[in-house]
Parts: C-alpha cells; sequence; structure tokens
C-alpha cells in the first residue's frame, strides 16, 4: 500500500481514457483495470473516480449504457467515443514527451552541464 | 443550436434532478456490491465484506455531491439554490426585507414615474409616420413658432428642403349637431396637411389641397376617432352628415385613426377643418395679412438625405428673400427647426430642461436608496460574520459567499422595482386619463411602454449590484478564524469607512432635494401672492366667443353691450366688464408699436412690443386694475371719435420716460393709426407669471372689435347663485350662444399649473429624500449604538457623565449629518438655478429657504438619533456585562 504513487492533478482522467479505450468497462472495472495496467502502482481513492467519469461523458469524451456485469449484477458501461479516442491519443503523445522532458531533466549529471 | 441544446441538459437537470440523483445512487451502489463480491471471495462473510468495501470507497455523499457539480449546468442550478437561501433568509428578517424593498420601491418608482413623463413628452415622437424626419418651424431670435399664412404660403412654395409643409391652427367652435350647440377644440388646418404627414382615413375621407378654393370654399370637418366614439357613438353613418360649425353648415367627410391626435401632444382636438374656412370658423380672416404672425404653426417633412442644417440654410434665404420683398411686414425673417409637438422650443425647451432635473433628482434619490441599502447591507453583512466564518471555514469558497450576497441583494432590488414600477405604471395611467384644467383640452398623455419597463428593470438590476457590492470588501477580507475567536464585537474603526462616506452622500443628496422642494414652495407661494394687475378673488368669468353664434362686424360691440348691461342689471352685481382673452390664459395677442415720429414702419423700427388687450368700459372697474393716471374708457371711446389707449406703467415709462409724461400723449400701430394715450394703469402679469415686466396696451372694444369675449363680472354674492342667474341672463339674450361660467380663481389654475406641477413633484421627491435620510441617519446612529453597547455600558458603570456617553455613541453621526447637509445645500443652491425656468421667482438665496433647509436637516437628524440616543442612555450595565 505505501509503495503506491500519488496521482499527479489531472492524469486520473488520462488513466480512465486510457483503461477504457481497452474495452467497455464499469465503473468498479476501470478501477481494477488501471490497478491491472499501471501494475497496482498508483493509488486511486475509490470515490475519487465517479466526478471524474461525470465530467468525461459531459464533455463527450465517454459514453455510459446500463448493462449487466460478470457478476450478473446492474452496472453502467463507459466506452469511448470517436472524441475520445481522439483526445487519448493527443494526451498520450502530450504525456509521453512531458515524461521524457522530464527523464532528461532529471538524470541531468554535474558533467553534462 | 449548441446553446438551445445547453438549455435542453439543463431544464432535464432540473426537472429530473430525483431521476438522476437515484440514478447515480445505483450507480454507486453498484460499484460498492462489485467490490464486495470480490472481498467475498478472499473470504470474508458478505456482511463484512459489504462494511470494508464502504469503507474503501470513502465519503459517499461528497462524491455524490462532486459528481453532480461534475455534470455541469450547475449555474442555474446554484441560482436556483441561492434564490431559495436568499428568500428564507429574507423571511427570517421581515423587517429588513420590508425597509429594504419599500425604500427601493420608492426609488425606483420616482424614476419610473419620471421617465414615463420624459419618455412620453420629450423622447417620444409624435405619432406619425417616419415622425423623426418630421420638424416645426421657428422663427428669429425669440424662437417664435406662429407664421403668418402669406409668408407660410412662400416658405410652403419657395423650399427645397421639406416634402411638404403643412400649417395648423388651435381654436374653439361652436358645434351644433342638431341639439344644444357645444363649444370645441379644433385644428384649422391646411389642405395638405394629412397628406403632409402621412395619415390614412379611418373612416370616409380626408380633405385636401384640391377641396380649397379660396376663403370659405371647404366646409369640411374630419372627425377625431374620440370625438366620433364619443359624440356621435361609432356611427358608420356619419360620413357626408351635415352639422353647424358656428351656424355654418359643414360636412363630416370622415374619421382620423384612433392613434393619431393632432400635432400638439397637449392638445386633443376633437376635430379638424380647412383653414380657407376662418372667416366661418373664427369670425374673420386673416389669412391675406402677411403681419399677422399670431397665426399658423408650420410643419413638414424632410425630404430623404435633407439634414435639418440644410434646410435652416435653405429656409433663411427665403426668409432674405421675404425680407427684401415685404420690408413693411417683415423683420428679421430667420428660422430654426424644432421638434413638433410641444410649441416648439417654447414649451418644449423649459419642459426638458425642468424634466431632465426632474430626473437628475430622482435618480439621485435611487443613489441615497442604493446608499442606504448599501449600508443596511454591510451592516447585515457585519453581524452575520460569525455565520460567513463558519461558512468559510466549513470549506465555503469566497465566490460562493459573494455569489449568495448578490443573489439577495438583486432579488430584493427586482422585488422593490416590481412594487414600484407597478405603482408608477398606475400613477402614469391616472395621470394619462387626468384632465387637469376643465376648460381646456390639456391633457398629459403620459403611458408607459416598454421603454419605461425596460428601463426600471436596468435600474433595478445595476441597484442591486450597487448596494450589493458595498460589502464585498468586508467579506473577502473576514478571517474566519480571527472572527471565531474575538467574538462578533471586533474593534470600532476610527478611520473613515465607506459606511461614512456613504451615509454623507446620502444625506447630501436629500439636502438637494430638501432645497429644491423648499425654493419650489417658496416660489409657489410668491406667485400666489403677487400681484396680477387684476384682482381674481370675487370675480366671476364667463367666457364665449359671439361669432360661434353667428355675430360678424359691427354686431359684435353691440351685443358685448347688450351682455354688460344686462348683466348689470343682476342682483348684487358690482361691476361688468370684456376683455378679448383674459390675461395669463394661453396666447395674448401681441403688437409691435412705434412712437409718434416714427414714419417708417417697419418691424425693425418698432419701439417695442407690447401685448394687446381690447377691453370694454367697466373693463378695469371689473377687474380692478389700478388706474394711475388720466381716465377710464367709455362707450363714447367709438369709430367716429379718435383713436385712443390705455397703457401700462412698464409702456409710459419705457416710451414716454415717466407715466406723468405720458398721459395725452401719441403713439402709432403697425397700420399707421395715431392712438393717444388716455389713461395708465398698473403693471400686471399677461403671458406668464414669472415674466418681466411687460409693455401691454388696452384698446376701446368699439374701436377694435373682436369676437373672443371674457366677461368679468365682479360681486360679492355667492358664487353658484350668481352663476344661475347669469346663465339664465345669457339664455335670454341668445339661447344659441355656447358659454362657459367660472371663477378668475379657477381660470388661474391654467397659469398656475406648471409651477403647481413642478412645486409637487418637488415636494414629493423632497419627502421621499427626507424618509430615506431618516432611515439612513436611523440604521447608522442605531447600529453603532447597538455595536457599541458593551463599550458604552462599561463607560456608564465607571461613571462617565451622560453627555460623554452620547456624544461617543452618536457624535460621528451628527459630524456625518453636518457635513452631508452643508455639501447638499451648496449643489442644492446650484441646482436650483434649473427650477427658475418655471418656478417663479425661485431663488436659493432666499434667506427662508436657507433657513427652513437647515432647520429640516437637523429636524430629521434629532428624528433619526432620538431613538438610538435613548437606547445609549438607558443600558444598564450590569446586565449587558452579564450577557456576554
Amino acid at each position: 500500500m505505501t509503495d503506491q504513487a500519488q496521482l499527479l492533478p489531472g492524469t486520473l482522467d488520462l488513466l480512465i481514457l486510457k483503461a477504457v479505450s481497452l474495452g467497455p468497462l464499469h465503473g468498479y472495472g476501470v478501477l481494477l483495470r488501471i490497478g491491472q495496467i499501471s501494475g497496482k502502482a498508483l493509488l486511486i481513492e475509490q470515490g475519487a473516480l465517479y466526478p471524474a467519469l461525470f465530467r468525461l461523458v459531459r464533455q463527450g469524451l465517454l459514453k455510459a449504457n446500463w448493462g449487466t456485469s460478470d457478476n450478473n449484477r446492474r452496472a453502467k458501461f463507459y466506452e469511448l467515443t470517436a472524441t475520445g479516442r481522439k483526445r487519448l491519443r493527443e494526451e498520450t503523445e502530450d504525456w509521453n514527451r512531458l515524461a521524457a522532458a522530464m527523464g532528461t531533466a532529471l538524470g541531468a549529471q554535474p558533467e553534462e552541464v | 443550436m449548441k446553446f438551445f441544446g445547453y438549455l435542453h441538459f439543463v431544464a432535464t437537470k432540473i426537472f429530473n434532478r430525483a431521476q438522476i440523483a437515484e440514478e447515480m445512487d445505483e450507480e454507486l451502489l453498484s460499484h460498492i456490491q462489485h467490490r464486495a463480491d470480490d472481498l467475498e471471495r478472499s473470504g470474508l462473510t458478505r456482511q463484512e465484506a459489504e462494511r470494508r468495501a464502504r469503507i474503501d470507497f470513502g465519503g459517499q455523499e461528497r462524491f455524490k455531491e462532486e459528481s453532480y457539480e461534475a455534470l455541469g449546468g450547475t449555474f442555474l442550478d446554484t441560482l436556483i439554490q441561492d434564490v431559495r437561501y436568499s428568500l428564507r433568509g429574507l423571511r427570517k428578517s421581515p423587517g429588513f426585507t420590508t425597509a429594504a424593498v419599500l425604500t427601493l420601491a420608492l426609488g425606483i418608482g420616482a424614476n419610473a414615474v419620471v421617465f414615463g413623463v420624459l419618455n412620453a413628452l420629450i423622447l417620444r415622437p409624435l405619432n406619425v409616420p417616419h415622425a423623426a424626419t418630421l420638424w416645426g418651424l421657428q422663427r428669429g431670435a425669440q424662437q417664435a413658432i406662429n407664421h403668418s399664412y402669406p409668408d407660410y404660403l412662400d416658405l410652403r412654395d419657395r423650399n427645397r428642403s421639406f416634402e411638404a409643409l403643412a400649417a395648423y391652427n388651435v381654436t374653439s367652435v361652436g358645434l351644433d349637431r342638431g341639439n344644444q350647440p357645444s363649444a370645441s377644440w379644433i385644428l384649422e388646418t391646411t389642405g395638405n396637411y394629412f397628406d403632409a404627414l402621412g395619415i390614412q382615413p379611418y373612416l370616409g375621407r380626408f380633405f385636401h389641397t384640391s377641396d380649397e378654393h379660396g376663403p370659405n370654399s371647404a366646409p369640411y370637418i374630419v372627425l377625431t376617432y374620440a370625438f366620433w366614439h364619443s359624440h356621435f357613438q361609432d356611427d358608420r353613418a356619419v360620413v357626408g352628415r351635415v352639422v353647424q360649425v358656428n351656424k355654418h353648415p359643414f360636412t363630416i367627410l370622415g374619421v382620423a385613426p384612433p392613434e393619431f391626435r393632432g400635432t400638439i401632444l397637449f392638445v386633443f382636438p376633437d376635430f379638424w377643418v380647412p383653414l380657407v374656412n376662418q372667416e366661418q370658423v373664427e369670425g374673420s380672416y386673416f389669412l391675406n395679412e402677411r403681419g399677422n404672425r399670431d397665426l399658423l404653426m408650420v410643419l413638414g417633412h424632410l425630404k430623404p438625405g435633407v439634414t435639418p442644417a440644410q434646410a435652416v440654410s435653405d429656409l433663411n434665404s427665403i426668409g432674405q428673400y421675404l425680407e427684401k420683398t415685404y420690408p413693411k411686414d417683415d423683420g428679421h425673417m430667420t428660422f430654426t427647426l424644432a421638434r413638433p409637438g410641444l410649441a416648439g422650443d417654447w414649451l418644449g425647451g423649459p419642459l426638458s430642461g425642468f424634466l431632465t432635473g426632474l430626473m437628475l433628482l430622482a435618480t439621485l434619490i435611487l443613489l441615497a436608496a442604493c446608499a442606504n441599502l448599501g449600508s443596511l447591507f454591510a451592516a447585515r453583512a457585519a453581524d452575520r460574520s460569525r455565520e460567513v466564518a463558519l461558512r468559510l471555514a466549513l470549506g465555503s469558497s469566497r465566490t460562493r459567499l459573494l455569489r449568495t450576497l448578490f443573489t439577495e441583494a438583486v432579488l430584493i432590488s427586482l422585488i422593490g422595482g416590481a412594487v414600484g414600477l407597478s405603482g408608477s405604471v398606475a400613477l402614469l395611467r391616472a395621470l394619462s386619463v387626468w384632465q387637469p384644467l376643465p376648460t381646456a383640452p390639456l391633457t398629459i398623455p403620459v403611458n408607459a411602454d416598454a421603454n419605461v419597463y425596460l428601463v426600471a428593470l436596468l435600474l433595478a438590476l445595476a441597484s442591486g449590484f450597487l448596494f450589493g457590492a458595498v460589502p464585498v470588501r468586508q467579506i473577502l477580507r473576514t478571517n474566519p478564524y480571527e472572527v471565531v475567536k474575538l467574538g462578533s464585537s471586533g474593534r470600532v474603526g476610527r478611520r473613515i469607512t465607506v459606511r461614512d462616506l456613504l451615509l454623507v452622500v446620502q444625506i447630501s443628496v436629500c439636502a438637494v432635494l430638501v432645497t429644491a422642494s423648499l425654493v419650489a414652495v417658496r416660489g409657489l407661494v410668491r406667485s400666489l401672492h403677487s400681484n396680477f394687475g387684476f384682482e381674481p378673488k370675487n370675480a366671476t368669468l364667463v367666457e364665449t366667443a359671439l361669432n360661434m353664434a353667428g355675430y360678424s362686424g359691427d354686431q359684435v360691440p353691440a351685443m358685448q353691450k347688450r351682455m354688460i348691461d344686462a348683466l348689470q342689471t343682476v342682483p348684487g352685481v358690482e361691476s361688468v366688464g370684456v376683455v378679448d382673452r383674459l390675461p395669463l390664459y394661453y396666447g395674448a395677442n401681441e403688437s409691435n408699436l412705434f412712437t409718434d415720429n416714427t414714419t417708417d414702419l417697419r418691424p425693425s423700427n418698432a419701439a417695442a412690443t407690447a401685448m394687446l388687450y381690447t377691453v370694454s368700459p367697466g373693463y378695469f372697474e371689473a377687474a380692478q386694475t389700478t388706474l394711475l393716471m388720466g381716465r377710464m374708457l367709455t362707450w363714447h371711446d367709438d369709430k367716429n371719435s379718435p383713436r385712443v389707449a390705455l397703457i401700462n406703467r412698464e409702456f409710459a415709462n419705457r416710451i414716454f420716460g415717466s407715466v406723468a409724461n405720458a398721459l395725452g400723449r401719441y403713439y402709432k400701430m403697425p397700420d399707421g393709426s395715431r392712438i393717444q394715450v388716455v389713461g395708465i394703469v398698473e403693471d400686471g402679469k399677461y403671458a406668464s407669471l414669472a415674466e418681466a415686466p411687460q409693455v401691454a396696451m388696452f384698446l376701446p372694444i368699439v374701436q377694435s372689435p373682436s369676437s373672443q369675449s371674457g366677461i368679468v363680472v365682479r360681486s360679492h354674492r355667492d358664487q353658484q347663485q350668481l352663476a344661475a342667474d347669469i346663465r339664465n341672463k345669457m339664455r335670454d339674450l341668445d339661447g344659441g350662444l355656447p358659454f362657459d361660467i367660472r371663477t378668475w380663481s379657477q381660470e388661474l389654475e391654467s397659469a398656475l399649473f406648471p409651477s403647481r406641477m413642478a412645486t409637487l413633484a418637488l415636494g414629493v421627491l423632497g419627502m421621499m429624500g427626507a424618509v430615506l435620510s431618516i432611515t439612513g441617519i436611523f440604521g447608522m446612529a442605531a447600529y453603532s449604538v447597538s455595536k457599541r453597547l458593551r463599550e458604552l455600558g462599561i463607560r456608564l458603570a465607571l461613571g462617565a457623565p451622560r453627555t460623554e456617553v452620547l456624544q461617543a455613541a452618536l457624535g460621528r453621526a451628527v459630524k456625518l449629518l453636518a457635513i452631508g447637509s452643508a455639501v447638499g445645500l451648496l449643489f442644492g443652491i446650484l441646482a436650483s438655478r434649473v427650477l427658475a425656468f418655471i418656478v417663479y421667482q425661485a431663488t436659493p438665496r432666499d434667506p427662508l429657504v436657507l433657513a427652513g433647509v437647515v432647520l429640516a436637516m437637523s429636524l430629521l437628524g434629532l428624528l433619526a438619533t432620538w431613538v438610538p440616543a435613548r437606547r445609549a442612555l438607558s443600558l444598564d450595565p450590569l446586565i449587558l456585562l452579564r450577557e456576554e
């Protein structure tokens, strides 16, 4: 539990988009998927997921439909819209650029300066 | 599209709130169940699993709230919440709410009324098509609105700027529809009048230029819709009917549309007749006299693309031609344009000046109301500082707090605005149907229109934000920790606060209003007691025009003598006399006059322009005008004797140097006739109460006949009985002659009407100002006492003298009152110059007015600080100290 990293602000949305891009998921499913794809390295407060989900739906990046889960329970399933897919691509690129830049910056050695 | 989508969404959200909440609950529950399923699989009991799942999920309610906000469209949602919250808060403090709403209702109501009048009389054009290009003609530096018919013809035919120029004149006639004749106010117009204005008939047809073939060639009348409705019962068969106008047969051609009520805003005529029939209508024909200028008002539409300035230079070049061609009749002929409808700038100028001034005062009232409410709000916010601090501590954002605050302010202002507006609409409606003078067709058509509603709404919103903004700083600076620690008492600031400034502004505004209304009241009182040059008390007037019953030529003075003789036999009558037009009644006659040795009688050589009255023997006795020197007129001053006149003191002083010097001397009229001065009478008021001394002459009625007859009957008898006797006598003389009987005092109402209205308006505004300053000072004083109750209590307990405590409690309020009053008095003196247009001898430098203002303001202050002062003195320190 203690090795889990806090999320940077704004990254939850990106993670949700990524998780959902791999196939329609209900809310709890999104949480499991993020845990699965991040190797359980990221800490997400469970309830905090929902305001983010609603916000993404409002922005038209996700759409939601009620369905039945594997556990045979009613659940609301989220999937990416076309805009959502495009946004995911853009934000992933941005993130990669940022991460690369941060990595380079933080990896700098005294002799390189 | 997007916007409507949003609206739809918001609407769905508001109306399906329950459904959305239910769905959200279901989703969150589903999450917890799934989690519990997993936990159960790992070996926990179902119960334990569900408990753990709920704990893992975190604060359900908080996430639900956040999710709800994430849905978007919360602006309206929050607004509704805030409105609900504010309403709840306002309902909890009904005193505050009532005071605030009433204050605003007064402020906005006053503005709506004044703006309604301004809008209807000044801003809104005449109700004709393309009113923007319609202009009236004014002549000369004195901006005379009347022109002679030959001049009009030249202007009409020679100008290149107007589509058409039409002319009209207001007069009264006797109308006989087959029963008793009654007097009607009408417009005499040129044949092209309706065509030039672009009006289409409601029924039948109008008369046109093609109907005019010389004097008395067009005996036609066109009815106004209102007159047709009230006197002809909407009878569509009325077209073609023949009625008697001044005993001459006239044919009804048609009816004008309801929205067109003539071209003078104040006068609603009964019908229109062609000007070429002037002789039948007025009893005499002046249309061929170029020098007779007291005749026609001229108006017309500018051609497309012609600017008013171009039109003026066009008219002025015609004026130069006229000056050259008719040097004997036409003096300095320059022209200006004015909006038609208010008799040009003559009435329009002072009226718009006065109304603008009034509007300014009304805005000040609203400003004072806002200042008042601002400090009320600030006090309320200060009292609620604990609540504010608590909300801030619990995580409410300052933006949200301010939003709530403004919602409350705007809510109050909207409610106040609605109350004020409904009151003022009712008032305007009453004004519109009111006929202030029973004898004249005077109306004040000022119904509220969309502009008035819009202005009221804007004012309400603006004032809401204005006074709502006062406590903003206070809230932004609230430090929850400090407030909770210290309690609400805080420290009493020694520096000048916004609220102090507001109070000074408010008091000075009120002082301006009080000054203005006192100046107006003084002016009115003075004008009531000024010397008119006649005595209206115990004088009864019989007004008629002999041409209404068909009298003309020498029959007129003969009939006038018969009337005088008959009325003299009525018991109790002391004297009787006739004058053609009563002084201080609308439309006095004027004439140029020349010194006896002037030979070139062109207008520019005139020695003076004099008010011209024709009077019968006995008039001065009946009017009680004092004869200073010489003799009165007699019936022997007739056509066979030399022409004579009485003049007033101003005439004597200006032309002959002194009263003594004038007696027996001669002067000349524009037609060249020499007139001998046989008597000098005192000065009087002729055209208006506010006028400077005017030159006036009185010609004998037999030498210059006029069928207009104002008979003055002086008697100390009871008015009612006297009127009945007079009526019988008049009926015996000629049953077909319409006439009006009333007292001279009633008649004077019309002369006093403008200053009465001005005084009333200013008085009402002054009262409002006074009420506002009382509440303002009271609020401030009461608040500062309540804030410092503890401190004052301790001072009292430690043995401070009462005067010192009083000073501590109220010194500030009194100081602010003094500063505010002084500033206001200064501005009031400046503002009163505007009043001088309307109110007789309105001078703010009157010591009585100054003393009155100072007294009024100190009384107001005393009144407003009385209650808080008593509270401060009656403190029981023991109770006070125990309380906190």
